[in-house]
C-alpha cells in the first residue's frame, strides 16, 4: 500500500484515519452529517426552528456543506440566555455528562454530551495528542482545571482511552506539579503554555532543570502560545510544545491542533467544521483570508452549535499539509475580535504588543498591559520584564532597551506606547490563562 | 584599591527599598555606604557591604538582581582641591568617571570616593 502519510510519529492511529481523507470524501461526508444534524436542531431545539423560519430555511434547504451559510449565527449570549437546557436535543435521559463555563458575568453556559458524543470527544483528543506523537505508554500530566471546566476530563478522558498514564494533577500547586513531575516521570504536560512557563520559573528557583527531566511534549491550549513563549519553553527545556484548541461552547479541548511541522492548526472537519467570516458583516470569506472564526458541531447530538461566532481571528489553510493530512488547517490565532484596544483611534490588538517586545533580545515573555486615563484620553503602559543579566549597574543601559521596545511596538501598532521596565518577577504569574491586559481606568 | 560594590536594580515604588535592606538585615550585611540614581519607573542602589558575596546571595534569594560590579576607592585628603587633583590625572590620561559617590568608613579617617570607571585597570594605574 502506498504511503499517504508522511507522519514522523509512524502508524497512523485508527482514529486518525479520517485526517487523511480525500477531500470530495471529506465533503460528501460533512454534507451528510450537516443534513442530519441541521434536521435534529430543527425539530428538537425551539431557537433553531423559530430563527430559521425567520430567515425562510427549512432543513430541506441544506443539501450540501456549502448550504451551512443559509443557516443563522450563535452568539455566545444565545448558550446564555437557553440556559440551563434551552438547546438540549435530546432527552435529559440520553445526557451523560454535563459541563460548564466559569460565567463570570451572571450564569454560566452549560454543554450536554451523549455518550456517542463523549466517544467523539474522546476520539477527537485522540487524533490530536497522535499528532503531536503521543502514545500509549506516555505519562500525561494533565493541569487542565478538572471539573464543570472542559478541560481537565476532557483531556483526562482522551489520553487514557490512548494508553497513557494519566495523572490527573489539576492545576496550581506549583511544588506539587514539580514533584509529580519529577517522581513520576512525567512525558507528556497539558497546560496553559503560561503556566507551563511559570512552571519553569519556579523549578528554577527550586533547582529543578527541565533539561534533565524525561519531558518532551508539551499539549497546550485555553491560550494561544506566542513565539517568545516558546522560545522561552525551547531555551530551558526539551519540550515540543505544540497547541491544542478547543471551546467549551463546542466540545472542549480536541476541535484541532499542530502536526510536527507546525504550519496551524489541522481542525477536525469532519466534526467540527470551520468557516471564515467578516467580523462586521458576517459574510464567509474564502480560505486564505482572515476573519473571524465561525465553528460548527457536525456530530455532537445532545447540543448542536450550528455557526457558533468563536471571536477568534484567523484564516483556513487549505494547501495540502506536508504530514500528509488533508483536514485544513487555521493560522495560529493571535487575536480576538473582543480583545481589541482602541487607542486614539487606532485598533492595537495585545498579541501586536507582545510580537513587539519578543523582537527585542534583551526581553522576556513577561509583560502586561496597562490601561490608564491620562489627561481624559486612554492611554496603554506596558511593563516589561528584561532578562536578569542586562539589569545591570547603568540606568542607561536600561533606557536604551526601553526605547528599543518602545521602537519596535511603534512599529507595528504605529503609535506611541509607554514602556516601563520592570524589577524581574514583580508581573503576576498565571495559573492558568495568562491576563495581559489590566484596566486602571477609573470609571 | 579595588572593591566589590553590589549594584541593583529597584521598581520605584513604595517599600521596594525597605525590603532590599530587610533581605541584607536579615543575612546580617552591613551596609557601609550605599546612594541611589533614579528615573521616574525605577533606580539603581549601589552600596558597599560588609560582605558582597552574602549580600549577593542573600538578595538573588529574594528575587531582586544584585550584581556585583568592580569600582575603585580612592582616599582623598580632607583639603581643598584634594578631589580636583584625582581628577585632573583621569582627565590627562583620558580616563571617564561614570559615577561617584563618598565613604568614611571602613578604611580611613580620612574621606574615601568610590568612583567607577569603565576602564577600570587603567585608572587604577593612574590613581595608584
Amino acid at each position: 500500500m502506498k504511503q499517504i502519510w508522511n507522519d514522523i510519529h509512524g502508524e497512523v492511529h485508527p482514529f486518525s484515519a479520517l485526517d487523511f481523507l480525500p477531500r470530495e470524501q471529506m465533503r460528501g461526508l460533512q454534507s451528510q452529517r450537516l443534513r442530519d444534524i441541521v434536521k435534529l436542531a430543527y425539530e428538537k431545539v425551539e431557537l433553531y426552528r423559530n430563527r430559521m423560519k425567520e430567515m425562510g430555511v427549512t432543513p430541506d434547504d441544506i443539501k450540501s456543506i456549502d448550504d451551512i451559510s443559509k443557516l443563522p449565527f450563535m452568539q455566545k449570549t444565545d448558550l446564555r440566555d437557553t440556559y440551563p437546557d434551552g438547546l438540549f436535543a435530546v432527552e435529559m435521559k440520553d445526557i451523560v455528562r454535563v459541563h460548564a463555563s466559569s460565567g463570570t458575568t451572571g450564569k454560566p453556559i452549560v454543554v450536554a454530551y451523549t455518550d456517542e458524543d463523549l466517544k467523539v470527544w474522546n476520539s477527537s483528543i485522540i487524533r490530536c495528542l497522535k499528532m503531536y506523537g503521543v502514545k500509549s505508554g506516555d505519562v500525561v500530566q494533565n493541569c487542565y482545571g478538572y471539573g464543570l471546566f472542559t478541560g481537565g476530563l476532557g483531556l483526562h478522558d482522551g489520553s487514557q482511552a490512548l494508553g497513557c498514564t494519566v495523572i490527573p494533577a489539576s492545576g496550581g500547586n506549583s511544588e506539587r506539579q514539580l514533584m509529580l513531575m519529577q517522581d513520576l516521570k512525567t512525558t507528556v504536560f497539558a497546560s496553559t503554555p503560561s503556566y507551563f512557563m511559570h512552571l519553569i520559573e519556579e523549578g528554577k528557583a527550586r533547582g529543578v532543570d527541565f533539561k534533565k527531566l524525561p519531558l518532551r511534549i508539551g499539549v497546550f491550549g485555553g491560550e494561544p502560545s506566542s513565539d517568545a513563549m516558546r522560545k522561552f519553553i525551547a531555551d530551558n527545556t526539551n519540550v515540543i510544545p505544540y497547541d491544542i484548541y478547543g471551546l467549551s461552547e463546542i466540545v472542549g479541548p480536541g476541535v484541532g491542533g499542530e502536526c510536527q511541522h507546525k504550519c496551524g492548526m489541522h481542525i477536525l472537519e469532519d466534526n467540527f467544521y470551520p468557516e471564515i467570516v467578516d467580523p462586521d458583516t458576517g459574510e464567509v470569506l474564502p480560505d486564505g483570508e482572515e476573519g473571524e472564526l465561525v465553528l460548527s458541531t457536525l456530530t455532537k447530538r445532545a447540543m448542536p452549535v450550528l455557526r457558533y461566532r468563536t471571536h477568534d481571528i484567523t484564516s483556513i489553510i487549505a494547501e495540502p499539509c506536508k504530514c500528509g493530512r488533508t483536514i485544513r488547517r487555521i493560522s495560529r490565532i493571535s487575536k480576538r475580535s473582543d480583545d481589541m484596544l482602541i487607542i486614539r483611534g487606532v485598533n492595537v490588538f495585545p498579541s501586536q504588543i507582545e510580537i513587539g517586545i519578543s523582537r527585542v533580545e534583551e526581553t522576556t515573555p513577561n509583560f502586561r498591559i496597562l490601561r490608564e486615563m491620562k489627561n481624559d484620553m486612554e492611554s496603554l503602559t506596558v511593563e516589561v520584564e528584561i532578562q536578569d543579566k542586562y539589569y545591570g549597574d547603568s540606568l542607561e543601559t536600561i533606557e536604551k532597551i526601553r526605547r528599543k521596545i518602545q521602537a519596535s511596538i511603534v512599529q507595528i501598532v504605529n503609535i506611541r506606547i509607554d514602556v516601563k521596565i520592570v524589577e524581574p518577577n514583580s508581573i503576576p504569574r498565571s495559573q492558568g490563562k495568562i491576563k495581559r491586559v489590566y484596566d486602571n481606568r477609573k470609571v | 584599591m579595588r572593591i566589590n560594590q553590589v549594584s541593583v536594580f529597584l521598581g520605584n515604588t513604595p517599600g521596594r527599598l525597605e525590603s532590599m535592606c530587610k533581605s541584607l538585615a536579615d543575612a546580617g550585611v552591613n551596609m557601609e555606604t550605599l546612594t541611589i540614581t533614579e528615573s521616574a519607573d525605577h533606580g539603581i542602589v549601589r552600596m558597599i557591604v560588609s560582605d558582597p558575596d552574602k549580600a549577593v546571595e542573600a538578595l538573588s534569594a529574594q528575587g531582586f538582581t544584585p550584581k556585583k560590579v568592580e569600582v575603585l576607592a580612592v582616599e582623598v585628603d580632607d583639603t581643598p582641591g584634594a578631589l580636583l587633583a584625582v581628577l585632573q590625572k583621569t582627565r590627562q590620561a583620558g580616563v571617564n568617571v561614570e559615577y561617584m559617590y563618598d565613604m568614611t568608613k571602613p578604611f580611613s579617617s580620612r574621606p574615601v570616593m568610590i568612583m567607577s570607571f569603565k576602564d577600570i585597570d587603567a585608572a587604577e594605574k593612574i590613581l595608584q
